[in-house]
């Protein structure tokens, strides 16, 4: 390690080193004599560009740059679950044990505990030949998810050397991996790898099941699936974060990252707060047991949030080769992009749309190209869906993040102000958002849910959107000139808002509710819907229909039927009909 | 040993560069000494070998290539601090003008500070009883929460600031008043407005626990973008070290900003939108996020950031930045103000993001966040009736949409309108929540539980009461405005 390189210059978070040849571009240094973390973004001859993941103020020219040799990396292996780390893997906790309550710079704190033993089964034997991604060990990390070590996706050859079963920490060496090379590479419990390269995958699968989320919006108008993108673009307040809580607590995925990039420090704490008080429904667990968190809040330095989410990214795939099925929650890709542009303005480089750098696009198209479903070097499936929240400036839609966020994601989620100022949440916006997904989905609804599930989704947006329609009419000339046919579907449009897209994260039974009772619901409906339109044909008058109080009881169904009783809808159809007759009859 | 370093290279708006500087560091403040002896401060903002670019904080005027001698002060800028500044009043660097001499400190801190770890942060979750019906129902606000006023000039921000922090009141155990002060910091005010805030804490006799930076209208800019750095160096070392709740009042963070665009583009550098620069975002957020509660500590540090939105754009860079990093806001409106209700507040776009945590049983009373999602809902609908109402007329509205446009008047008078020194219990404000929905038909009420409702949806009773108090609270407002009278004598 030579450390004949010297700072020049100083500029923020970017420092500069003159003329060395010693750097190779995207390597790890360390800089000054605190040796804070940075990364090197440029070269030219003259000029070797660094970017500091941590405060600059102090340094001084003259001060030493030491190089790695390495791109900048992370550490994967168990202990990494349950967990909170900064942009660059560092854990929060030890920092914290380290330095109290506010942040030091230099820390110099591994990423996992290396003092910790874990219950090691070793799963090859001596003459054994693994390729990249092969299992050769594993361990329990946390109650509900095995841990499974595996050969580098670069390595591959013979194992040579295997230890017994037993207890064994981070960085023991548990078997040894002779090269085809020869060389004779020592595997230990964890790896490095560079978190702006994607992890090699053998093949990608056309997405086919659904992410469950318990949220009736989403599951059923707006479907993602395993494997797929989402955005959410919202202004501020109409909550963004909100839904990336609830998704993060209800979906159905084995592992969840959740990257905090340049958010709110209060916000993060509270997601510490209720993961780690919050059960998971299938495991009977705490939440924490399979979640990672990643916070780089708004005040910590720029570069470190430039980086968290391919740190979150990077980590979601490991556990992905695994064969697992992660959900990546990323709260906010526009903070992110807006350090890009921080570090690019730094650069003096040209400035494309709204100063953001030309390369945005290509830099957004590379992350969520990055999900997927997939099947891995040693044979298993697993997925990466990512979830990211987009933070339009000035609730602009069409500026330069959120556009290309579209062009990217299949899914969109458009949160809207007006609904979110309603407090109707979650307050995605049925007429502005889409999914991509239904094709590849719908066989998968059909079979495990009932074909009448998709037919269901079509009338509800059909409603939906005819609703909207009259709705322009009803803002010019009020609601009472419409004939009864176009009432009913207002009056039927406001149960499907209020009664179904609705959902009250607050309470027990709404804030995560089975696909079954979601059909159901939407049968109920929808049964009451043609059976009034009947009526309405045979020129009954509504306002009598609207008198039998259905309307109203339907909209409360959400909270009257508790999801372990879905009988009570019979109960409901049945009073559909009575009631109905009653109009007929009067 | 210390160097003077003589006459400057090159000098550009508030920044000079000093070549040939040895062992000077990044951020480190410099002392001018000019011909005339006066001195001036700097920081260094950018560094290339031995040539360093300062920024002059109280600019550059007067300052030639060959007049000054630079000296480099071997540390970052700092605050003495002491649990004397109390009581005192600052400049907009931390220098004490109010003739009382220096403080003597007890330890100087950088005024940056720096990041609050995620894991060592409380999550805030006990209310400050503000005693205005709004923001305790509404948009309550929370001990560690940032807040910000979204205002325009012209309109009554400065008095809902000071009305807040008069009767903010700190429930709970510890909430005696004497763990409570109040940071002020004044950016590019004018002097009125600051004298306006000094008279009001003194008339309520708090001037002792309260703690004013100052950098008028007429100061320097550069100095600007460090006073609300001071403040809140000084409220942390007050919250943190000496366990004391502070609310920290800050305005105008729209005159920051733009300090802030001026000094990044004599830098030359990049701007982003509408010329300010593209670090604007992580600027305030190194702001804003000093505003917390942390772990082992009694102490809090509370954030009311006032702005003015140019031209009442609420889409514009400074407030819109602000609330994608505070949590929530409260939004004044023009035309409220102009049909003369006070606090002119937005109720629809404002919104307080901690709130759900800290309301309801054992903070405030069970059916807080019922009333609150029913009023929200309910009035958004009267904004649906009234645009409406404006099409085809309001005898053509259906009766339920009448309804709403009585219950909305009702709302703007009696639950948003009240006097600048009325202090409204969360009991009385949440009975008037519940007495306006009664107004309104049953069926309506579509986010409350039915047995909340059974409990307090009583019609017969609210048209009474609401009645009484309309005329109650007229006699207040004249009681008011004679205390306003009598206070400007």
């Amino acid at each position: 390690m030579q450390t004949t390189d010297v700072i020049f210059g100083i500029n923020g978070p970017v420092v500069t080193v003159k003329e060395s040849r010693s750097f190779s571009m995207t390597e790890m240094v360390y800089v000054g004599k605190e040796r804070l973390v940075g990364e090197v973004i440029g070269i030219t001859e003259k000029l070797t560009t660094i970017q500091v993941y941590e405060e600059t103020t102090g340094l001084r020219p003259g001060e030493p740059v030491y190089g790695t040799g390495s791109p900048m990396t992370v550490t994967l292996g168990p202990g990494i679950l349950d967990n909170i780390f900064d942009g660059i893997e560092r854990p929060l906790k030890e920092i914290a044990a380290e330095s109290g309550a506010f942040i030091a710079r230099g820390s110099n704190v591994s990423a996992l505990d290396c003092n910790r033993q874990w219950d090691v089964t070793l799963l090859v034997k001596e003459g054994d030949v693994l390729k990249g991604g092969d299992v050769y060990a594993e361990c329990q990390e946390t109650a509900i998810i095995k841990h499974r070590c595996m050969v580098p996706p670069t390595l591959s050859g013979k194992i040579t050397m295997v230890k017994p079963n037993g207890k064994y920490r981070v960085e023991d060496t548990v078997a040894e991996l002779t090269g085809t090379d020869g060389k004779v590479y020592p595997l230990s419990l964890c790896q490095k790898w560079p978190i702006r390269t994607p992890r090699p995958v053998s093949r990608r699968l056309p997405p086919q099941v659904p992410l469950i989320t318990g949220q009736r919006v989403i599951d059923t108008l707006f479907p993602i699936a395993k494997g797929g993108a989402a955005a959410i673009p919202g202004g501020f307040g109409t909550g963004k974060t909100m839904t990336q809580h609830q998704l993060a607590k209800w979906c159905d995925a084995d592992i969840i990252i959740y990257v905090g990039c340049g958010e709110r420090g209060n916000e993060m704490s509270q997601v510490l707060d209720e993961f780690s008080e919050l059960i998971d429904p299938k495991s009977g667990r705490p939440m924490t047991d399979r979640t990672v968190l990643i916070a780089n809040t708004s005040n910590m330095p720029v570069a470190a949030r430039e980086a968290s989410i391919y740190t979150g990214i990077t980590l979601a795939e490991y556990y992905r080769d695994m064969g697992y099925h992660v959900a990546m929650m990323a709260d906010s890709t526009s903070r992110w992009a807006e350090a890009l542009r921080e570090i690019s303005g730094r650069l003096e480089e040209m400035p494309a749309e709204e100063g953001f750098p030309a390369y945005l696009p290509s830099r957004l198209s590379e992350f969520y190209e990055r999900a997927g479903l997939v099947d891995n070097l040693n044979g298993t499936d697993g997925s990466v869906t990512v979830i990211g929240a987009v933070s339009p400036q000035g609730s602009d839609f069409s500026e330069p993040v959120t556009q290309n966020t579209k062009r990217f994601t299949r899914c969109f989620w458009a949160l809207d102000k007006a609904l979110a100022y309603a407090r109707h949440y979650p307050a995605i916006n049925w007429t502005d958002s889409y999914s991509e997904y239904f094709t590849d989905l719908d066989p998968w609804y059909i079979k495990n849910v009932g074909e009448d599930f998709v037919r269901y989704r079509r009338q509800i947006s059909a409603l939906l959107q005819e609703e909207s329609q009259l709705m322009e009419i009803v803002k010019l000339i009020g609601s009472d000139v419409l004939p009864d046919d176009q009432k009913l579907v207002i009056e039927t449009a406001r149960v499907i808002r209020v009664g179904f897209l609705q959902q009250n994260a607050f309470h027990a039974d709404d804030t995560y509710v089975p696909l079954e009772k979601q059909r159901l619901m939407m049968k109920t409906i929808l049964t009451l819907y043609q059976k009034a339109k009947q009526l309405v044909a045979a020129s009954v008058p509504i306002s009598g229909i609207l008198q039998t109080g259905l309307f109203d009881k339907l909209v409360k169904m959400k909270y009257d039927i508790p999801n372990n009783r879905l009988d009570m809808f019979d109960s409901y159809l049945e009073e559909i009909d009575a009631a109905l007759k009653g109009v007929v009859n009067a | 040993m210390i160097l003077d370093y003589i006459g400057v290279k090159e000098i550009n708006g508030s920044l000079i560069v000093l070549d040939g500087v040895k062992g000077a560091s990044f951020e480190e403040i410099v002392d001018i000494r000019l011909e005339d002896g006066s001195i001036r401060q700097g920081r260094i903002v950018q560094m290339e070998g031995e040539r360093i670019v300062v920024q002059v904080f109280e600019g550059t005027r007067g300052i030639s290539l060959a007049n000054t001698h630079t000296r480099l002060m071997g540390h970052p800028m700092e605050l003495a601090l002491s649990p004397e500044i109390l009581g005192r009043v600052f400049d907009g660097a931390g220098r004490p003008i109010d003739g009382l001499g220096d403080v003597f400190p007890v330890m100087r801190r950088n005024i940056n500070g720096t990041p609050i770890n995620p894991v060592s942060r409380v999550y805030p979750k006990n209310y400050i009883n503000t005693g205005i019906s709004t923001i305790d129902t509404l948009m309550t606000l929370i001990r560690g929460q940032k807040l910000p006023i979204f205002s325009g000039s012209g309109m009554a921000h400065n008095e809902l600031a000071v009305q807040i922090a008069r009767q903010a009141r700190i429930t709970g155990e510890d909430g005696e008043d004497a763990k409570f002060a109040i940071v002020f910091a004044a950016m590019g005010v004018k002097n009125d407005v600051a004298e306006y805030f000094r008279r009001s804490f003194d008339e309520s006799g708090v001037l002792q626990r309260v703690v004013m930076f100052l950098n008028l209208s007429n100061d320097p800019i550069i100095e600007r973008t460090l006073t609300p750095r001071c403040a809140l160096t000084a409220a942390e070392y007050l919250a943190f070290e000496l366990g004391m709740h502070i609310l920290v009042i800050m305005t105008d963070m729209t005159s920051y900003a733009e300090a802030l665009r001026e000094f990044s583009s004599s830098k030359g550098e990049i701007p982003g939108r509408k010329g300010y620069p593209g670090y604007l975002y992580s600027d305030l957020a190194s702001l804003y996020e000093r505003a917390g509660m942390v772990r082992g500590k009694a102490g809090s540090v509370t954030q009311i950031p006032i702005l003015t939105m140019p031209n009442d754009d609420v889409t514009h860079p400074v407030p819109d930045l602000t609330g994608y990093i505070t949590e929530g806001q409260i939004v004044l409106d023009r035309s409220l103000a102009g049909s003369g209700i006070y606090p002119p507040v937005s109720v629809l776009p404002s919104l307080s993001r901690l709130m759900k945590d800290g309301i309801g049983e054992g903070y405030t009373r069970a059916d807080h966040s019922a009333l609150s999602n029913q009023l929200f809902a309910s009035y958004a609908k009267v904004m649906d009736a009234r645009s409406l109402a404006s099409v085809i007329g309001e005898e053509e509205l259906s009766p339920t949409d009448k309804k709403y446009i009585e219950f909305g008047k009702l709302f703007e008078q009696q639950f948003v309108t009240q006097g600048q020194n009325e202090n409204r219990s969360i009991e009385q404000s949440l009975d008037l929540g519940w007495q306006l929905l009664s107004t309104l038909p049953r069926a309506e009420l579509d986010r409350v539980d039915d047995t909340i409702l059974d409990k307090f949806y009583k019609p017969e009773q609210a048209s009474k009461t609401l009645g009484e108090t309309a005329q109650a609270s007229s006699e207040d407002d004249e009681l008011s405005a004679e205390n306003a009278a009598e206070s400007e004598n």
